[in-house]
């Protein structure tokens, strides 16, 4: 057991410097693949892979902002209901005001980024816990979402911006799963190779060391609750793109999701260790176990048992190994 | 004191973790009504053997007896009753709760099926009477002095009846004057033929309190005194094995150009209050004071970690009065804090990222980095200061001199103009201090403003050229090396 853990360690820092830390989860996913790749044959397809690319879209965005805020060693509990209001922003703005999309749509994005300075402010100026200020932004960002409406749904956006989420260019990427690989070099990029990204881990390892040590913590930290909001919005926009309206119900416990993900990828809870490359390979469990157990015909509510098993799983594995 | 009989013995003690042998057959008496002092360097072998007293460890080999039985407790519980009660080094109380609560907790006296509070609080009260506490045993932990929160742990173990207490490293966090209340408990007890073992590296105290001294060294026992009162050096040789040249090495002279000057400088808690000094280039400033005199507020005021409420900072004439510790660092005034493990290094990160966080901006002018990159710049600095280790290890398997180490190499690639040191050697043993004094030194000699902070009397007298000593947020005076020693310090300070 020893020994294997060495060698994933290796593994882990030699060919993948940017999985370190989660070979386990990785090791994790391929398991899953083999598993499912005898028990379907319909799994292991071009067709089924692009499938699964495309509903983690939506997650795989998110789980980038949750990340961050997890690896300073906070929580985003208002992500989804912030995704619901940028959707809903969205809708309103272009099929009830008339605004185009290109405007539209950074003011939506406008919109959620603001969430997070709020909830950032709170956090760092009023020393509330971040756990409550996002869940009060939670609330209060869900009652806004449905207050442009009422309730309802909004239908009617211009033609092309589905096909965003329907095309394949090169029959390969559409363009949402062109947005969230983007986001993901950006996050891994900046995490490993940023001056910015490297003193998240130091704030969230210890943030009274990252203050003396000439980290402005307070102002990395608003960063990151808006950074997180932005992405809950654009990941807003992309599941927009899929469903080709808004809803004001959407993104109920999606940030329960995002958390699940970063927690399976191996960033830990209490902040200052993990990154992007794990999150990747938590979205993947994610979205290859829901794909997986569909073509099995697995109903809804059992899958909901077996991610809360995999959850279970995946961090009493990581903490069983890190105790070693 | 041979004729008696001793409460507790221990003979061949052994213990290895795999091949590591960290006791190699120790044998110990401890008689009733003394105080042993345990001692030794981090690392000889003082909590393992504590920990096998206290059952929280099994010994590999060896016998125990406690009153004339074998002796094998299978965990701490069993440990507990049969009278050896052990007082950690952090406190292991529960802020929240009473002290009646605290002292009982997990076997709180019944009474038909519910907690007996009353029996409780009477039989705490008279716990904390024994110990000369006149506290009501119905007050919360929370906001005790650490002093007062000891005596609350021994008090818990006497309501144990015990009759051996091993103390670990008790007045660490203590001020002068806690320090002796928790002596005169020790007398106390020691009078009703309580059995003590004393660990503790304030030598100071030993010759004060103990009754005999065991020296450890590599794990086992290397010398014992029958009496405390044994010179320091004495003691200190047979600790590190060898004869110490000199415990601290020649100061440099400092040039009369000033650095740093600190004018009527004022907290807004009160922590001090109109604070005026200098420190010259290449001087070594010491700054000395009891527990709770100011030192630490001070000082991290200055290196801008807390606020200023009045008064000014000038560096070289320049008044640059620092907001922030990034304001601080950025004019070259950085600070090694007082709590390493709190405020120094990111114990689960390594020794080339903790030092990267500091010279992120160095490391990367453009904001673009690597590991490799930030690896390379640590390996260089653990070269140049000496630390003992490689750039990927945790800094939490360093011992307390090299992590030491490591918040001050980040700090001296960034060539600060000035160093303040709290409590630089708290914690960290004997061999591995002079190499600490060492580098103050040779900061000093490279034209350096070093401030040090210290409690340790000995040290703050032996590194600087001038010492402050303050006294209940105010400064007592300033005093040169020659006029410095311990009686003319503590005059000052308990102004």
């Amino acid at each position: 057991m020893a020994a294997l853990a060495k060698t994933q360690d290796v593994v882990g820092r030699r060919m993948l410097p940017s999985l370190r830390g989660a070979t386990g989860p990785l090791i994790g996913l391929i398991v899953l693949c083999v598993f499912l790749t005898f028990a379907s044959d319909k799994f292991l397809s071009v067709r089924n892979f692009l499938n699964v690319l495309d509903q983690i879209t939506v997650l795989g965005v998110m789980a980038v902002g949750m990340t961050l805020v997890i690896l300073i060693g906070g929580i985003d509990l208002a992500v989804g209901s912030v995704m619901a209001l940028a959707m809903m922003v969205l809708g309103y703005l272009n099929i009830m005001a008339g605004v185009p999309m290109w405007l539209a749509i950074p003011l939506a994005l406008l919109v959620a980024s603001l969430n997070g300075l709020v909830a950032g402010l709170l956090i760092t100026r009023f020393n509330v816990p971040a756990f409550i200020a996002t869940l009060a932004m939670m609330s209060i960002a869900r009652g806004l979402a449905n207050m442009i409406t009422d309730g309802q749904q909004l239908i009617g956006f211009p033609a092309w911006f589905n096909t965003m989420a329907i095309v394949r260019f090169g029959g390969f990427l559409t363009l949402t799963v062109a947005v969230m690989l983007v986001v993901f070099i950006v996050g891994l990029l900046y995490l490993r190779y940023r001056h910015g990204g490297r003193s998240l881990y130091a704030i969230g390892g210890n943030a009274e060391v990252a203050r003396l040590a000439g980290i402005n913590v307070n102002r990395a930290t608003v960063l990151v609750y808006v950074v997180s909001s932005l992405l809950a919005g654009l990941s807003g926009m992309v599941l927009a793109a899929r469903l080709d309206s808004v809803q004001p119900s959407s993104g109920v416990s999606y940030e329960l999701d995002a958390i699940a993900a970063v927690v399976i990828g191996g960033t830990s809870l209490s902040g200052g260790t993990g990154g992007i490359g794990g999150t990747i390979i938590g979205v993947l469990i994610i979205g290859v176990l829901r794909n997986g157990l569909n073509l099995l015909s697995v109903s809804p509510f059992m899958q909901q048992v077996i991610i809360g098993g995999v959850i279970v799983l995946a961090v009493t594995a990581e903490t069983y190994r890190k105790r070693k | 004191m041979t004729t008696r009989s001793p409460i507790l013995s221990l003979r061949g003690i052994q213990k290895s973790y795999g091949p590591i042998k960290v006791l190699q057959g120790v044998d110990l008496d401890i008689y009733p009504g003394e105080v042993v002092a345990l001692l030794g360097e981090n690392g000889a072998g003082k909590s393992t053997l504590s920990n096998i007293i206290s059952g929280t460890v099994q010994p590999s080999a060896g016998e125990m007896t406690w009153l004339g039985k074998s002796y094998t407790p299978a965990d701490p519980r069993a440990a507990m009753d049969e009278g050896v009660g052990m007082i950690h080094q952090e406190l292991k109380l529960l802020p929240k709760l009473s002290i009646a609560e605290n002292v009982f907790v997990g076997r709180y006296p019944m009474k038909a099926g519910r907690i007996d509070r009353k029996a409780m609080e009477d039989r705490a009260r008279r716990g904390l009477r024994r110990l000369g506490l006149d506290i009501s045993p119905d007050r919360l932990v929370e906001g005790l002095s650490t002093g007062k929160q000891q005596l609350i742990e021994i008090a818990k173990a006497l309501t144990l009846n015990a009759r051996l207490l091993i103390l670990d490293e008790p007045t660490a966090a203590l001020g002068g004057e806690e320090t002796q209340l928790l002596f005169q408990q020790i007398e106390r007890l020691r009078a009703e033929g309580v059995g003590i073992i004393y660990i503790s590296h304030r030598l100071e105290e030993i010759r004060q309190i103990a009754d005999r001294i065991v020296v450890m060294r590599d794990g086992a026992k290397v010398q014992e005194f029958d009496s405390g009162d044994v010179p320091i050096r004495t003691i200190v040789e047979a600790m590190v094995g060898r004869s110490l040249e000199r415990m601290f090495p020649a100061l440099p002279t400092p040039t009369d150009e000033v650095t740093l000057e600190v004018r009527s400088l004022s907290s807004p808690s009160n922590a001090f209050r109109d604070i005026n000094f200098f420190v010259r280039k290449g001087e070594v400033f010491g700054i000395a004071g009891l527990m709770g005199a100011g030192r630490t507020e001070l000082v991290r005021a200055i290196t801008g970690a807390d606020p200023i409420s009045g008064g000014e900072v000038l560096l070289r004439g320049k008044a640059i009065t620092p907001r922030s510790p990034i304001e601080a660092i950025r004019n070259g005034i950085v600070l090694v804090p007082e709590d390493r493990k709190l405020q120094g290094v990111v114990l689960e990160h390594s020794i080339a990222e903790n030092i990267g966080y500091a010279n992120l901006g160095e490391i990367a002018p453009s904001g673009w980095l690597s590991s490799r990159r930030i690896q390379q710049f640590a390996e260089g600095c653990i070269r140049r200061f000496g630390v003992k280790g490689r750039g990927g290890q945790n800094a939490s398997e360093l011992s307390g001199g090299n992590q030491q180490k490591v918040v001050l190499a980040k700090w001296l690639a960034r060539k600060p103009q000035v160093v303040v040191l709290d409590e630089p050697t708290r914690g960290i043993d004997v061999g591995a201090r002079s190499s600490i004094y060492d580098l103050i030194m040779d900061l000093a000699r490279q034209g350096v403003a070093v401030i040090v902070v210290s409690s340790d009397l000995e040290e703050v007298l032996g590194v600087s050229s001038r010492i402050m000593v303050m006294a209940k947020g105010r400064q007592a005076g300033i005093l040169n090396r020659e006029d410095a020693n311990d009686v003319s310090v503590m005059e000052l300070a308990t102004i």
